[in-house]
């Protein structure tokens, strides 16, 4: 792969308050398997849109300038 | 063998039903500010509790932090309770109801709106707008409030399944600082009163059980004892003491001694 294919198949999202670049096409799978995430114990907002469905993970991909927030349950009162 | 194990309590108390479902114990706790994970697992165990508070976070990406609960903590054995703690508005307040459903295996919510940062007192305009449109989306609305008669009433107006009055501060373990507005608030629903925070020892539970509450909600009062396992024991036979003795009846307080012994045949 050349350089210029790889800057121009990268897309800039924010994931968690933090800016990211991933690959163009990276599914919400493919994002918690970045992060060695459990699907069943991870909530996914996108862009202000909970993500329920978990079996459309796999093919659901990123957009560029998404914003995506990954919450779990910790302790709490 | 324990003291609370030999004591038949469901012969000698009623269900605790709200929101239709059947809960085996009166006493509730917060999973936040242990130690670590092994010692608020054992003190969890200790209360007795079955319904089990948690708060909903960003995920740390980095691990720098620890993992999340449900690492620690299995749906199966206990009933996760997600709370929106930390929300200073309706609208975050929402948010956070709706990523715990859905991060969650229930539809039931603990509700916090929290108005002021120092005191952490509940916001209770927002809380009743919150109630209903969370019980309006299929939600069991549980939501934690002041011990104001008139809130309480509007939360279970809006829908609320049940109605948690503070007994002091969050974190505060200041213990029951207003028993008469607590029976009050008791006396007028129709809907559960579970007290949430402000306990911080077990004849604090006591005494909030006696005023005739449903239950009792606690998380600091068990994470900051010395001894948390010690503590969530003491706190479980502290609140079914309480309800016991609600239940029983207490006998009538009297200014004048009145002997319990016979005050005929004395020696002459």
């Amino acid at each position: 792969m050349t350089p210029l294919s790889t800057a121009a198949a990268t897309i800039a999202l924010t994931v968690n308050g933090e800016p990211r670049s991933l690959p163009a096409g990276t599914t919400i799978a493919g994002l918690l398997a970045i992060h060695d995430l459990d699907a069943r114990l991870v909530v996914v907002e996108r862009n202000g849109t909970i993500e329920r469905d978990r079996t459309a993970f796999e093919a659901t991909a990123l957009d560029d300038r998404d914003v995506i927030e990954l919450v779990h349950f910790v302790g709490g009162g | 063998m324990t003291l609370a194990d030999s004591i038949t309590l469901p012969q000698l108390d009623t269900d605790l039903v709200i929101g239709g479902r059947t809960f085996t114990s009166r006493l509730m706790v917060g999973t936040g500010k242990y130690a670590s994970n092994a010692q608020m697992v054992a003190a969890i165990e200790a209360s007795g509790a079955e319904v089990v508070t948690v708060a909903v976070r960003r995920v740390d990406l980095d691990r720098s932090k620890d993992e999340g609960v449900l690492h620690h903590l299995s749906p199966d054995k206990f009933f996760l309770l997600a709370n929106t703690a930390g929300c200073f508005n309706v609208t975050d307040a929402l948010r956070y109801a709706r990523l715990g459903r859905a991060a969650g295996f229930n539809e039931w919510v603990k509700l916090e709106v929290i108005g002021d940062q120092q005191t952490l007192y509940p916001d209770t305009a927002g809380l009743i707008e919150a109630t209903k449109v969370l019980a309006a989306e299929g939600f069991k609305v549980m939501a934690y409030t002041n011990d104001d008669l008139i809130a309480a009433l509007r939360l279970e107006d809006a829908g609320a399944v049940c109605v948690m009055p503070l007994a002091s501060p969050i974190g505060s373990g200041l213990g029951l600082l207003n028993p008469m507005a607590i029976r009050t608030i008791k006396h007028r629903l129709t809907v559960p009163v579970i007290v949430d925070a402000g306990v911080g020892t077990a004849s604090d539970a006591t005494l909030v059980m006696e005023q005739g509450v449903d239950g009792i909600l606690m998380n600091t009062a068990l994470a900051a004892a010395s001894d948390p396992v010690r503590m969530a024991t003491a706190m479980r036979l502290g609140v079914d003491a309480g309800r016991l003795a609600y239940l029983a009846g207490r006998m009538p307080r009297r200014e004048v001694a009145v002997p319990s012994s016979p005050t005929t045949g004395m020696l002459g």
